[in-house]
Formats: structure tokens, sequence, C-alpha cells
């Protein structure tokens, strides 16, 4: 298979299968009943987005799916530093989100239009779901920034430390460049620029501040990721490890 | 923790040409998490095509120790039932 193809694949599965791992964290933690449900059935739709990109490298490749979330080193993900960051409290956790989500919707609606029609197809059956955790965490970020001195204030802090992961979504890895020219994938300037301006108005009826100097954190796509990657890796890949092979 | 979010009833209709039917409660801050919360609690196993919710101090309920005087005049007075009609078999949702 062409190598910037499944690197492309692989990048977008691993997004959507850490951020999925993240959000289970708060399965019988959540503020309440009804929001514990929520996140768990977001997460549960990220991990079923990532199965169908695992199981098409599976069926090409002549693996099993489960290869490549449970048996891959930490320098072979390709996610995203923004999803493997730790959820902290409910204004990390949707600050997070809405980041992610924006980045994901807009890109899901360009790989839609893509020549590889199975990425395509694959892409048309999550951005439905996409859209409905968009409209979620669009409005949990407005009804907290705009809500009491407390929560604006734990909603600031939240923005002002996960800015610097706000950026590299955007930035093009080989992989990416290679399906923009060949696949006509999406154009992740073009994409940005429509993404951005959105999160920005969020961002303002939320009565928050986007900080305007800001250093930028990169590599995931790479598989350089930060310090949280190798223990949530840790939890996510136990079975396999401790018993090879196990099945249920 | 303490919810203080007020309680709302959730109505769903299961499919097109039938009525809403009240499926449960729950906490929410206001109508439009209500809607989102009952989308997520309620509607998971394609339960549903249309959500309503109330808020369920809006509701007015009848009082169950009132049941002899509202309800059991109706018992006894068998001619308000349409039981004398055959209905065709072609009429469903009777």
């Amino acid at each position: 298979m062409e190598l910037n193809r499944k690197k492309f694949i692989l990048q977008w599965a691993d997004n959507s299968m850490i951020l999925g791992q993240r959000l289970s964290e708060w399965c019988g933690h959540g503020p309440v009943l009804e929001q514990d449900i929520a996140l768990t059935n977001i997460a549960l739709d990220l991990i079923g987005e990532a199965r169908y990109l695992y199981q098409l490298l599976a069926s090409e490749e002549g693996t099993s799916e489960d290869d490549y979330p449970f048996l891959r080193k930490e320098s072979e993900f390709y996610n995203l530093l923004l999803v493997e960051q730790p959820n902290e409290d409910w204004a990390y956790t949707m600050i997070r989100q809405v980041i992610f989500d924006h980045f994901h919707y807009y890109f899901l609606s360009e790989v839609m239009k893509c020549a590889d029609s199975q990425l395509a197809d694959i892409a048309a059956k999550s951005v439905k779901e996409v859209r409905y955790h968009l409209k979620f965490s669009s409005e949990w970020v407005i009804r907290l920034g705009d809500g009491t001195v407390e929560s604006n204030q734990r909603m600031q802090k939240a923005v002002d430390d996960m800015a610097k992961f706000a950026a590299e979504p955007y930035l093009p890895s080989e992989a990416d460049v290679w399906m923009q020219d060949f696949q006509q994938g999406p154009d992740l300037n073009n994409l940005k620029a429509i993404a951005d301006k959105a999160l920005y108005e969020i961002i303002e009826e939320a009565k928050l501040q986007w900080p305007d100097q800001q250093t930028i954190r990169k590599g995931g796509k790479e598989g350089r990721h930060s310090e949280h990657m190798g223990y949530l890796l840790a939890t996510m890949q136990y079975m396999q490890r401790a018993y090879p092979g196990l099945d249920w | 923790m303490e919810n203080n979010w007020p309680l709302y009833e959730v109505f769903i209709r299961s499919k097109n040409g039938l009525s809403h039917k009240h499926v449960g409660s729950l906490h929410a801050a206001d109508a439009e998490m209500a809607l989102e919360n009952a989308r997520d609690v309620y509607t998971r196993r394609n339960e549903g095509v249309s959500i309503w919710v109330v808020k369920a101090a809006d509701i007015k309920a009848s009082d169950p120790a009132d049941g002899d005087f509202l309800f059991e005049p109706a018992s006894d007075k068998i001619y308000r039932h349409p039981t004398f009609y055959d209905v065709p078999d072609a009429v469903k949702h009777m």
C-alpha cells in the first residue's frame, strides 16, 4: 500500500482512538449522570470511527484491526498532541473537545469529497456524529465561559493552557500533502481559515479571550508525543501486552 | 455533588404518525440542555424521531387521593364505550 495513504489513515484513526480513550476515562465520573452518558456516547462514536479505519487497513494489509491500537509503540502513533492531553476537569475537557471538534468537522467535510472513495465513505458516515459533538462542546463552552465568575476563570485558564495545541492539526505532514496533491484531500491552510473563524466566534460568544501570543506545540503527526501519551497507552494496551492474543 | 438543576419530563415520538409518549425524566440547567440530555440518555438505541421536554414543575397533576370522585363515576357507564361496534381489521392504533 502507498505509505502516505497508510500514514494519512493512521493520523486520522489515531486522533479518534486516543481522544475516545481519554473521554472514556470520564465514564462513571461525569459531573451528573446525563453528561456522563453524553461523553460516553461521544467516546463510542470516536472509537467506532477509528475502528472503520483500522478495519480498512487490516483488510488491505492482512492484519487484525486490534493490532493497530493495541500493538503499536508510542512512536508509531500519529495522533495530535491535543487529543492525548489529560482530562483535568470539565473546563479542560470541553476546551480540548471544542478545538478538536472544529478541526474534525471541517476535516471530514473535506475528506468526504476526496478521490479515495473508501475514505470518503467513512468520512461521510462520521461527519453526522461529529456535527453533534461540535454542537455539544460549543454549547458547553458558551454556557460556562458566559456563566459565573468562577466558571469563566476556569474556562479561560483551560483556553490559555490548550491554545498551544490548536495549530498542529493544520500543519501538513508529508502524508497530508500527498493526500491533497494526489487524492483531492483537504487543503489544511484553507481548512484552518474556516475552522478557526468558527472557533473564535464561539470563544467570543463565550466571553473568553484567545491568547494573542502563543507557542505552538507539535510533533504528534511524526510520532513525537507529550509525556502523557505513554501513560495513556499503558492503560489502553495493558491487556494485550500482559496476555498476548487475549480474546473475549 | 448536589444537583440543583430542575427536573424535566421527557416525551418521545417513536415514529411519525404516533403521539409523543412519556419515557422518563432528567435534570438539566435549561430547556436546551434538557433536549440534548434527552437525546443522549433516551434515544441511544433509535427510540425516536422527535423529543419534547417540559419542566416537571410546570405540569399540573391530579391528586391520586381524588381518584374516587374523578374517575370512579365513569366505571359503570358502559354506554360511553364504543364497544357495540365492530372495528374493521384495517383500522390500526385503536
